[in-house]
Parts: C-alpha cells; structure tokens; sequence
C-alpha cells in the first residue's frame, strides 16, 4: 500500500462516480474552495440520467423520465441551469375504459375524469398528505438525527417538526401519527372510492419499491413523492427544459463551473484505505490518485463490497451492507415509434405528462404477489412518458421515443432474465396495443431493460435505483445502514453521497447536496 | 334488584380480569354475557360427549403471571403446562423439531445448516433483547403523545429513557425490527428455509399479513413476549384446556362477591347527557350503573351497542375504519385414538408440542395471498397439537383432542357470505393436509367442529372474526389502538370504559388490556390501586 | 431405502448429552459419576476427588478430555490474512507449527471470543475456542479466499498436564524433547502441541474421534509409571485461576452472548491488551479499541486480587474503602501451591486504575446455614498468581 506521503495529493476530495448527487457533492465541495477530481466509469457524465442511444436514430432519457423532486436549494447553491419556473404536467390515469383520470398543477390540485364528490375527496386526502409530507421534509434536507447524540440542530428538526404537526390541530397530529407507518390502501380506502385514483396512489407509492399497496409502511413511498416539490409546488413534476437527457450534462456544468475535474471513462478499481483511513483510489488503468477524502456517490454496496478491501471493514458491517435490500422491481421499456400513438382517453395537452396505466388498487396489489417468489408480474401497471416531446433530438423528424416504467420484473428472475425479457416484453407491448391500438404497426424498435440491465448499464447492484429499498427499516438511521449513515462511513475519509445515502434516491441532488455539507462542516477550518 | 357499580358487557377473559379487579376494589360488579356460559374465546366446551375442546385460543403463554397472582388463579384452579418440543413436517419426509434442550435445538438445526444451528444463539439473544424493552410496557396504559397531561408526559420520558438504555447501536437496530417483515429478519441471519418457516410463525400468528409484510418481526415479539413460570417465550398448555383460565377467573370473581349473569346479552349501552347510566339486554331488561366496561370489540361495542349520536363523528369515524378483518380458523377434532406421524420417533417429544406442515415461508406467504384474494389459503399453515398428550383431563385415555389453528381464513369469501359448503370445504384442506402427513387420520375422527371468522363472530361476538380483535398493524399499536386519543380504555361517554383485545397491548389470551382497564378506572375513582401488581422487574 | 445424511441424524435426540470419544473411559474411571454438561457433551466435574486431581497437575500427570473445545479448521490461500483481520494478533508473526493465544472482536471491538490458534501450514489453522462462531467466521470470510470448517465433533482432544508430562508422552513414544512451548508437530498421526490452561508443564493432543482411544490407552499405559490421572473441571478450574486464565462467559461476557448493552467487554478491559496489535493492518475492533485508549473512555479492567485470610472470594463485591462499590469477583480460590487467597476480579475504572489501594471484597461464607459476612482487605497483585520454571523449560525434565 503506497502511503500518502509518498505520492503528493493534488485534490482535495476524489468523488467517485458522476451522476447528480456525485456531481452535487463535486459542486458544493469545489465551490468551498477545494480541489476536486470525480472520477466516472461511463463515457458521459449523468449516472441514471445517462442519454443513450438504444436503437438508430433514437436516445432514451436515461432510467428516470420526469422531474418530481429536484431541490431548489440544490439548484441554487450549485447554480443547475435549468429553467427556474417549469411548467408542471399533468398525470393521466388510464384504467382502458376510455375515461381517463386527469391530475393537473401539482399532484392534481384540479382533477378531471371523476364525479364532483370524488374530487373532493381527493382534494382532502391530498390536503392531509401534503400537510404531514410537509412535516417530514424538513428531516431530508439534512443529516439524519444522531441516536444517543442529539445535537441541538437535531433537537431544533425535532421541534419545528413537532409544532408543524400541531400547527393544525390535534386531531390533524393524531392522524399523522396513526398513518406514518400504515399502507397505503387503507389509506386510500378510507377516503376514496374511485379505482383508478386509488390505482393511482396504489402505483405512486410502489413504484421502485419492494411492496404492494397493501404492505404495511407502503404510504412512506407516496410521502417521499409528496416531499419533492417542483416550482415550490410539492407533488408538482415537470420536463425540464430540453428534456431529462439535458439535465446530466446541466449537472456537470454546474460542476465544472464550480471548478470540479470531471473524467469520465475512467472505471475506480480500489479505494485505498490504510487501517481504516481513506486515502484515494486506484483505477481501472493502475493509475494511484490520492486525496485525504474520498466521497462515494455510488452503491454502498459497490463501495464498500467490491471498491473498498473487505479487510478494512469490520465483519459487522460487511454483515449489514451485504444485507441491505437492494434488489430492484422496475423494468424500462423504451420504444423507437415513427409516429406519436394515440392513447384512447388521453387529452392531447396531457401528452407532455405522465400517464398511468393502472386501472386499481387490486390490479397493484396482485401484480405485486408474483415479484415476491422471483416472477414478473403477467398483469404489471406502467408510468409512460414520451421523452422526444420535450427533447425532439432523442428521435428523428416525426419520430417519437416513448419511456416506460414497469412494475414489478424482480431482479432476481426465477429461470432467469434471458427466457424472461421476450416473454415480459411481449405481455408490455399486448398491452400498450390495448390502450393504444395500432402503436404495434409504429414501432421501429423496443428495448426492455430489466433490473439486471440496468445494473450493468448503470452500475447498480441489483439494478435498484434507489440504491437500496427505500423502506422504513432502511431510511434516516439506518440508510443505508447504522454505521455508515449521516454520510461519514467507519473508513475515516471516505463518505457516501449517492442515493444509498439518506434520504435516498430520485433526481433531487439531497444525498450529495447533504453530505457535502457534512464533509464541509466537519472539517476543522 | 341488585344494584351494580359497574357492569361489564361480555364475559371474555378481560372482561374478568378488569370485574375481578374492581370487584375486590370494593365495588358492586356485575359481567352480562350473552352465551351460556363465560369465557369468550377462552373456554373449554364439550362439544361431543367425553370430549373437552379448547375450541377458540389454544395456547397459554401470553397470559400475565401478575395476574394470576393478583387474583389467585392457581388457588381457583389454573395450572399451566410448558410444550415438550415441536416439529415441521417437511414435503421430503423429514421434519424440523425445536426442543426445549439448547444443545439438542442446536444439534436439530445442525442436521440442515451448521450456520444455522450457531447463529441461532445471536438470533435468540437479540429477539430476547427487544423482549426484554417490551416485556414492561405490557402493563402500562400506553402515553398519549398528544395528551400533554402530566402522566402521558412522565410516561412518554420513561418510555425514552427505557430506549436509551439500548445504545445508539441497538436503537438503530429495534427501529429495523419494528419495521422489518419476518422474513427479511430472519435472512439476516438463517439460511435454510424450513428453519426460517418454523420461527416464522410466530410473526404471522392471527395477523392478517404474510411474512414478508414489513411490521411482522413486532409481531414475533408479541407471541415470544409470554412466559410460563419466568422462562421467557414459552408457550403452555392450561390443564383442563383454555376453559381453565376463565373458569378460574370466573370462580375468584365470584369467590369475591361478583355476579355473572349468563344468557344476558346487551342489546344497548345507555347514556345520557354525555354519562353512560347502564346497559339494556335483550328483552328489554334494563339495568343501571354508573360503569359500564365493555369487554366486547370497539366496532361492535361503539357501531352497534352505543347510539351513533352520542359519539363524535371523527370517533365513529375512526372506529368504522378499525382494521379487524378475520385472517384464521379453527379445526378442532376429537380423535379415538393417537394419530401417527410416520415421519416422527416414536414416542417423539414433538407431539407434545405445536405440530406444522408448512416448510417454506413462501408457502406461508402464497397462503396469505389467497387471503388478499378474499379465498381460504389452498395449502394453509396449521399450527396443530394435541394438548391431550401432555392433559389427561380433556377426554378418556387413549382418545385425544386435536386443535388445528389455520391461516388464513378470510372474514367473507370473494366478497361474499360463508356458506355451509364453505366451511366444509375449508375444513377438506386441513384435514387433507394433516392426512398426507398421518395414514389413517380419517378414520380416527369422531367429532369435528370447524370454525371459520364466520363461526367465531357469531359464537364469541368478534366482529369479521378476528381473534385479536383488531388487527397488529403500527397505526393500531400503543397510542393508536384502538382509536388515537381514546387508547387509555376510556371512550368519549364518561364512564363508559373498553377492557377487551381492541385496546393496549392488544390480543392473546393475556389478560393485560383487562388489567389496565381496571388501574385506570380506579385511578378515575380516586381508588387505591395498590393491590394491583406493578409489571414484574426484567432485570 | 438409503437415507439421506439428513434424515440419518435424526437419531440424534436419543442422545441429548453427547458423550465425547473417549466416554467409556471416563465413564469406567469414574467413581463418583459427577457430570456436568459443557457444550453439549457430558463432561466430568471430577472422576473420584477433586483435590486430588488438582495434585495430579501439579506434582504428577493429569489427563483431561478437552474435547468438547469447539474447533474450526481455516484454509486457503488467504488464510493467513483472513486471521489477521479476525483477531487482534498479528498472524503473520504466527510461524508454521506455532501456536498462539489470541483473542477477536466485533466491530465495535467487544470480545466475542479467546481462543488457541494453531498454524500447521503457510495456509492452514485451527482455530480452538470456547464458544460457537460460525456464522461471523464464515461473513468474516467475505472478499477471502478461504474455507472455513466446524470439526468439533471430528476432532477428540486431550490435555495432558503435570510435571511429568513429558515424561509420559516420552513413554509413550512420543518424542516431543524440542517442543517449545507453543510450539505443534504431528506425530503418528497425533497432533501434539505444548500447550495448555494449567500454567504447569503440559501438552494437548488432537486425534480424529476414531482414534480416540487407542490414544487414551496409548497414553494410560505408558502413563501408569509416571501418575497419571485422569482429571474434572474441578481441578483444572483450580490450575487455570492460578496460572491466572480467563474463561469466557465466566470472567467476562462475550459479545454475541450478553443481552444487556453494558456486560460486553473490550480486550484492555479484560487484561487482554497485550494481545492488541495495533501496527498490523486493519482487524476488527481495531478503530474502537484505539478510540476507547484515546478518549480514555474504558470502562472496566481486570485485576488479580490476593485476598486476605483463606476464604475464596468468588463473585464476592469488592469495595473501595469499604463503601464503594468497585466491582466483582469472577473467579476465587485458596491456592494449594500458592499458599495464598487469590481471585481474578472485574473492576469499574477508575478503581483498579487510579484507585488501587484500600480495596475490600465482602465475602459471603455460608457456613451451616448461616452467612458469615467478613470484610476482607484485597491486593491488586500481577497474574500468574503461580510461576513455574518447569513450564517453559527446554528439554523439558522428566518430573
């Protein structure tokens, strides 16, 4: 092991992988004054926002295809050039019916498509979710609470938390406390009757997540939506300007700008760790690059299984990485289309949105079951976006490219993804055909990436882009778990700062913009 | 007439602990029950002739030993009896068997993964740790985080002190287990998956969610945290069968000058200008007192016993959506002679204990997707014993009781009424389950009652058939349970108390909502509550 | 129909108590049927009389069955620095056919286990321990190319013990004449290392369980010259107490078994800092091992006490100044060699550290069922409490 003294450090910090919390972290490091290098694998900079070409003539977005959480602070403090008041879209459900559910401003503060008493309902479930959303948000801009420490910025969290919660009301307090942890079908139960609205908080709340609707904690998912806020709007979601494929690069100009170092194409074999200090990294080419702080925007489980000697790790905490739950659910069908489809009940201005195809709770609820034993889902729900709309260079002249999330399609596949990605793409494309006859005949190409794709495209282990479930035993404290969170790990130097860090995944720049913060506030000046 | 002080409405075994409490606190009380007999879901029934059936609950580990000391139960009549052992069945025609002795439990799960069998002391020892932090809220009414009363205030600092006591370390860890599914626990630390069912059991027992719903590892703790005579998790047989307990409970509370009014179902709960005045039974008898406790659910005891205008809408509210949905049934068969399991010793300590045939927790789980499905499991869990093995005074040498607890069992089948067939049905899965198992068992059958949520609602009053009146769920635990602001037992009608399953700590034979119940209706007399045992220490 | 080696070992229940390979002769040994349970097996507190079974380790031979020890076999190429991340000392010092003492710790760097590694290869060891640990031996094992094997019930094990130790094993064809201490070499297909928990003179041989007895017998008959006698944990406690050994879950709780979060234990607080090898790469509990010296935040230490008067003191408190309590005895005996009242004690720091002087330990005597309560002033004196030349003496001598 070559000592530091050895070889001289030209940085400060190495960030080790590029996409948006480890740009994040490079920027707000780099703009404190430090000298940073991030070091990627892929040949462009993004990580899950990475632009790819998957068939001639035609990119895809990356794994995500809207904006739904992309912190303003975030954009302020690293100076993000994206438009500074999107426009938000709207949220389509469609159950096959023909009458399609429409979710406008943030998070459907004007619906269309149910009766009168319906959409009063949901306005006071969204009201009441938005409220006790707004109670928890204000634990993700900031290090988890420390157990046994409290610090007094802990104590203050706490406390503004507490008199937000009793701001209106008793009785509101005790209705948080009683839904914190429950599922979101009760929920949803309690105070909706239209399926395809239930279908649709059932799908927002699942979604890359290991659960169905009826699991107990399941609600947490559709808070962590509800804390994203776009255009000060929570619950809002957007196209940034150019489309999601420009807003990878738009990180590493921020980057950049702040004077961060960005290499790409250049894999990170080892982390040097010496006696559990960090000391820089190792690449793919054998080239040895010290630095004091190394911070890890990647899978903890990469990290720290693979990148960082298990030797220098306690048997322990080897122990709790490797049990972290990080298998993903969500498969990515892109579609190559020579023309825009017509969805049967989709208004013509929702085509910039998001639409559901989701037709209940039930629907959610069963096409989970078979994800539990290694199987896909023969009836799974869907997210489609169309991201050429608001990027046209991502297909040709008329063409279009259509995104689709899909749950569930287990990483681990019993018998295996090779005898699993026809079958599951054949039942995907039945039915889009469905919902909308005649899109088979538009098709040039299609790509399904599965879990197993997106991990070695993405570099994700068990192509979970969440870097670990995003459930309640692996949240705050323990994500992604006890001892390594708050960012610092048990290897002095080296800090975690991608999604696997609280408070987890999602486009919103949180996990880096906060352990930058950290690493910053730790240092003696 | 007799005038009462306090009536209790059914005659459960928390209906008795709470009477038994407050009658040797010096008041008048009177328990109405609607059956011929008390007991609720604790009894013993000759439901054949020479046969006794611990036809509802069926195990006795959960039920607090300070309140069987508290009311002299052992001097009435109730003796607890710890299992021998246990087994799972496997489909390969072994078995796993659990044995009281550590190292031959170890040598046991050495026969399928040495990993296992020595990573079942951690295991032990860290759900023995969340035990332990457990064990002394049992017997504490829940703080009222949103109370700000001085109790909930010094409660709610003891219950932050009791945590800090753990360690950062074990803090990060009981936040996990609380909302950890079994089945992720437990690969934590076992590899194989028959080991795995059989400790899974405990997590899914009378709930109405599998063991990969998040919340089942609390779960666990709720059946682990009984003992019998201080040996921690232990579960017992009660001689004379569940009967036992509430017989005993019955005679102390009539040793002490209560009433027991069988055949007298309340029809109605009274009140008047906010104060409940006493109860109307069916056939229009009425009967006054200025307490009434209700041992029955909360949706039954608020949406059908008590007037909808009396309460506060939020509250009904509330109670209507309570989640207690049945998840269980109940086999119960009386045999003319011992089964046999082939795949058994003979004369193995394994009949002398819980019984499964379930070898995988994805069986469990694809069990509990049916339930979801609103079907009968098609290849359900049964947790089967003979309690006649180890209690001579259930039926006549040589013949035996078989109780067969089944998982799951939904509260409406499709969406629709039990029906006769139904249940016939039902009962074909389990007893074709136990006969792959036992050649011969068929014929050995005398007597069979099935019992399905259907059966138990009607016959214990359960509303939807769930024997933890009320399912274990986070928003139903602690200060969520049965209704937030309304889990200290009393209710929005002064004077107007629950003492059943419905509230903390919630159900099992264990008598502890009971026994609340009545510390703090004394407290709301101004009553002295000293000869109420505090929670034994856990030191 | 063939059954599977699964099904095979259901019998395994019929024998609750597992005897060890060399039963039947303890069992026809025996005299006074005294039994106790260690790990499974059926183990004797003594064979005839205690007291004369602890002369026997210190003026003869003593012969006691150790099998019960659980034993792993680690292998592979990275054997060697798997060990060295596992336990506190630096394997790499470790030579071939040596043996040491040594000790591992979880993360936080509480003792799990103490134990005696055994390298018979450049890639092969044993490791001998008190308590179980596959699991964290085989997660331990993660990013290792290494194979990790519990043979406790393969492998039979003896302690041979006493003065004229070597003597019998010369007798017995044995020629261990160069053995150092701690050293290993196999001979006749017999492992035999000079080692042992008497701080006397002594060997421990390790045969597979089907050679078991012609070893017994081997040794027996060449051992009748000499005195040997087979031994209980009565006597062998006595000798470990002297020679100042700590036995887990006795002097200190390990890790993996302590419920409550304050009984766990680091190796300085535990007297086991000199086995902590702080130069040598990253291990297990290293950072916190070196955080608690730092920040001087160890909590507890672990003395030898000689205790006034002719009482054992065992689990008795221990006072300062008669009043404070400053912790408790694990482990107290009237040594018949020493002549002295000793125990080994577990003191909370500051006392025993800062505080070493004015200590008390309150002995309960019940003597015909009534308490004698004293008040006795106890000295913190170096372990061992007994130091013998002939322990380490090279050639050994014959008696």
């Amino acid at each position: 092991m070559t000592s530091s003294d050895a070889l001289k450090s030209v940085y400060d910090a190495i960030v080790v992988g590029a996409g948006h919390n480890g740009l994040t972290a490079a920027a707000v490091l780099a703009k404190a004054g430090r000298s940073v290098l991030v070091l990627e694998a892929a040949e462009a900079p993004g990580g899950a926002l990475r632009s790819r070409i998957f068939a001639p003539g035609y990119r895809s977005p990356g794994l995500a295809h809207i904006v739904n959480r992309l912190d303003a602070a975030v954009c302020r403090d690293i100076g993000l050039d994206v438009a500074r008041e999107p426009r938000l879209v709207p949220t389509t459900v469609l159950d096959g019916s023909g009458r399609a559910v429409v979710l406008r401003g943030a998070y459907g503060e004007e619906i269309e498509g149910v009766s009168p008493e319906e959409a009063a309902a949901f306005a006071a479930l969204r009201k009441k979710l938005v409220f006790q959303a707004a109670v928890l948000k204000r634990f993700l801009r900031r290090p988890p609470p420390r157990l046994g420490a409290v610090g007094p910025g802990d104590l203050a969290a706490f406390a503004a938390a507490g008199f937000g919660l009793i701001r209106k009301g008793r009785e509101e307090a005790r209705d948080f406390l009683r839904m914190l942890l429950m599922n979101v079908a009760d929920v949803a139960d309690e105070y909706l009757a239209d399926d395809r609205l239930k279908g649709l908080l059932a799908f927002d709340a699942t979604l890359g997540i290991h659960l169905g609707p009826r699991s107990p904690t399941s609600l947490l998912g559709l808070y962590y939506r509800l804390t994203g806020e776009v255009a000060g709007k929570a619950g809002g979601q957007c196209m940034p300007a150019g489309g999601m494929a420009a807003l990878g690069p738009a990180f590493a100009r921020a980057a950049e700008k702040a004077g961060v170092t960005i290499r790409c194409a250049t894999p990170v074999a080892r982390i040097l760790a010496d006696r559990g200090r960090a000391g820089g990294v190792v690449t793919a080419d054998g080239t040895e690059i010290a630095a004091p702080i190394v911070v890890s925007a990647i899978h903890p489980q990469k990290t720290f299984l693979d990148l960082v000697d298990p030797a220098e790790s306690g048997t322990g905490f080897i122990r709790a990485i490797r049990n972290l739950r990080s298998r993903g659910n969500v498969a990515q069908l892109n579609l190559a289309l020579d023309r825009l489809p017509t969805f049967e009940g989709l208004p013509a201005d929702a085509r910039e949105g998001r639409i559901l195809l989701v037709r209940s709770m039930e629907q959610v609820e069963t096409a989970f079951n078979p994800a539990k034993y290694g199987e896909f889902s023969p009836d799974p729900v869907m997210e489609i976006t169309f991201p050429s709309r608001a990027d046209p260079s991502l297909a040709p002249v008329g063409g279009c490219t259509l995104s689709a999330l899909v749950q569930y399609a287990p990483y681990d596949l019993k018998g295996g993804w090779e005898a699993g990605k026809p079958a599951l793409q054949k039942i995907l494309l039945e039915k889009l055909e469905q919902h909308a006859p005649g899109i088979g005949w538009s098709i040039v190409a299609a790509e399904l990436l599965t879990p197993a794709d997106m991990e070695a495209e993405y570099g994700l282990p068990g192509g979970h882009w969440h870097h670990g479930e995003l459930q309640a035993d692996q949240l705050l404290v323990n994500r992604p778990t006890f001892a390594a969170s708050g960012y610092a790990t048990p290897i002095e130097g080296l800090y975690l700062a991608g999604a696997g860090a609280h408070p987890g995944g999602g486009i919103s720049g949180l996990p880096g913009w906060n352990a930058a913060r950290h690493i910053l506030a730790g240092e003696k000046p | 007439m007799q005038k009462f002080d306090c009536l209790i409405v059914g005659g459960g075994h928390n209906g008795l602990v709470t009477a038994c409490y407050l009658q040797r606190a010096g008041l008048n009380v009177a328990v109405l029950e609607k059956n011929g007999w008390v007991g609720g879901a604790a009894t013993s029934r000759e439901l054949t002739p020479g046969f006794l059936y611990s036809n509802c609950s069926y195990v006795c580990s959960l039920f607090r030993p300070e309140i069987m000391r508290d009311l002299e139960l052992p001097r009435h009549g109730l003796q607890v009896i710890a299992y021998e052992g246990g087994a799972v069945f496997t489909r390969d025609g072994d078995y796993l068997a659990s044995y009281r002795d550590h190292d031959s439990h170890r040598r046991e799960f050495a026969r399928y993964s040495k990993r296992d069998a020595e990573a079942y002391n951690r295991y032990a020892r860290d759900v023995t740790r969340q035990c332990r932090f457990i064990q002394p809220l049992l017997m504490r009414t829940a703080p009222d985080p949103l109370g700000f009363r001085p109790r909930d205030i010094s409660e709610l600092l003891y219950l932050a002190r009791k945590f800090g006591e753990f360690g950062p370390q074990e803090m990060a860890q009981t936040l996990r287990f609380w909302t950890m599914s079994i089945s992720d626990f437990l690969d934590e630390y076992f590899e194989t998956d028959v080991i795995k069912a059989y400790l899974a059991l405990s997590g899914i027992i009378g709930t109405a969610l599998g063991p990969m719903s998040p919340g089942t590892a609390y779960v666990l703790l709720h059946h682990y945290m009984g003992e019998v005579d201080g040996s921690v998790g232990a579960w017992g047989y009660a001689r004379g069968g569940m009967g036992a307990v509430t017989q005993a409970l019955a005679r102390s509370f009539e040793s002490v000058g209560g009433v027991i009014r069988t055949d007298a179902e309340v029809e109605k709960i009274l009140s008047r200008g906010g104060r409940t005045t006493g109860v109307v039974l069916a056939g229009g008898e009425e009967i006054k007192a200025r307490l009434v406790v209700s041992n029955a659910d909360v949706k039954r005891t608020f949406l059908k016993l008590v007037e909808e205008k009396d309460l506060p809408g939020k509250f009904v509210h509330r109670v209507k959506h309570f989640k207690m949905r049945g998840s269980s049934g109940k086999v119960n068969i009386a045999l003319d002679s011992l089964p046999e399991f082939p795949a058994l010793p003979k004369d193995s300590n394994c009949m002398r204990g819980d019984m499964h045939f379930t070898d995988s927790v994805e069986r469990m789980e694809r069990a509990y997707d049916d339930w979801k499905a609103g079907r009968w499991s098609a290849d359900p869990f049964l947790d089967m014993m003979i309690p006649t093995t180890i209690d001579p005074t259930m039926t006549s040498p040589g013949k035996h009781f078989m109780s067969c607890f089944v998982q799951y069992c939904p509260p409406k089948v499709e969406g629709r009424d039990w029906t006769d067939a139904d249940r016939d049905a039902f009962a074909e899965t389990v007893i074709s389950q136990i006969a792959d198992y036992s050649p011969g068992f068929r014929d050995r059958i005398v007597h069979m009652e099935v019992r399905t949520p259907r059966e138990i609602e009607r016959e214990v009053g359960i509303t939807e058939g769930n024997i933890f009146q009320g399912e274990l769920t986070f928003d139903q635990l602690l200060f969520n349970r049965p209704v937030p602001g309304y889990a200290q037992y009393r209710s929005p009608i002064a004077g107007l108390y629950m003492c059943g399953s419905s509230t903390h700590p919630g159900g099992g034979v264990m008598g502890a909502p009971g026994r609340n119940a009545a510390m703090e209706i004394l407290r709301d007399l101004k009553r002295p509550t000293e000869a109420m045992s505090k929670a034994h220490d856990v030191v | 129909m063939t059954l599977s080696p699964r099904h095979a070992a259901q019998a395994h229940i019929l024998m609750p108590r597992l005897e060890t390979p060399f039963h039947s002769r303890l069992a026809a040994l025996s005299e006074v049927n005294d039994w106790y349970t260690w790990s499974g097996y059926k183990a004797p507190h003594s064979l005839a009389d205690a007291e004369l079974e602890y002369f026997a380790i210190r003026s003869t031979a003593a012969l006691f069955d150790i099998s019960p020890m659980v034993k792993y076999r680690i292998a592979g190429p990275d054997a060697e620095r798997y060990l060295n991340r596992l336990t506190v000392r630096d394997v790499r010092k470790l030579g071939v056919s040596r043996v040491h003492y040594t000790a591992w710790c979880d993360d936080h760097g509480h003792v799990l286990d103490d134990g005696t590694l055994f390298r018979f290869g450049p890639d092969e060891f044993r490791l001998c321990c008190q308590e179980r640990h596959l699991p964290w031996l085989l997660d331990s094992a993660y990013g290792f190319a290494v194979t990790i094997a519990e043979e406790t019930e393969e492998i039979a094990g003896l302690a041979l013990q006493g003065p004229t130790s070597y003597a019998v094993l010369s007798a017995a064809g044995f020629d261990v004449a160069r053995l150092k201490p701690f050293d290993v070499v196999t001979l006749d297909r017999v492992t035999i290392s000079r080692t042992g928990f008497t701080g006397d003179l002594g060997y421990e041989l390790f045969v597979p369980r089907d050679e078991a007895l012609p070893l017994w017998d081997r040794l027996w008959a060449a051992g009748e010259a000499h005195g040997i006698r087979a031994i209980g944990y009565g006597a062998l406690n006595q000798a470990r107490i002297e020679a100042g050994f700590i036995v887990a879950n006795a002097d200190f709780m390990t890790a993996e078994t302590a419920l409550r979060a304050d009984r766990v234990r680091l190796p300085d607080e535990i007297g086991l800092d000199w086995l902590v090898d702080t130069e040598k790469p990253s291990f297990n509990g290293r950072a916190a091992i070196l955080a608690a010296r730092r920040n001087q935040s160890l909590k507890h230490i672990l003395v030898g006490l000689e205790i006034e008067g002719n009482i054992p003191a065992e689990h008795a408190i221990v006072y300062h100044r008669g009043k404070h309590e400053a912790g408790i005895v694990t482990a107290g005996i009237w040594s018949p060699i020493a002549k002295r009242n000793i125990a080994i004690a577990s003191l909370e720091r500051p006392y025993g550290e800062r505080f070493t002087d004015d200590l008390w330990v309150e002995i309960y005597a019940l003597r015909e069922l009534k308490y004698q309560k004293m008040m006795k002033r106890a000295r913190i004196v170096p372990r061992p409490f007994v130091k013998l030349a002939r322990r380490s003496a090279t050639p050994p001598g014959l008696r």
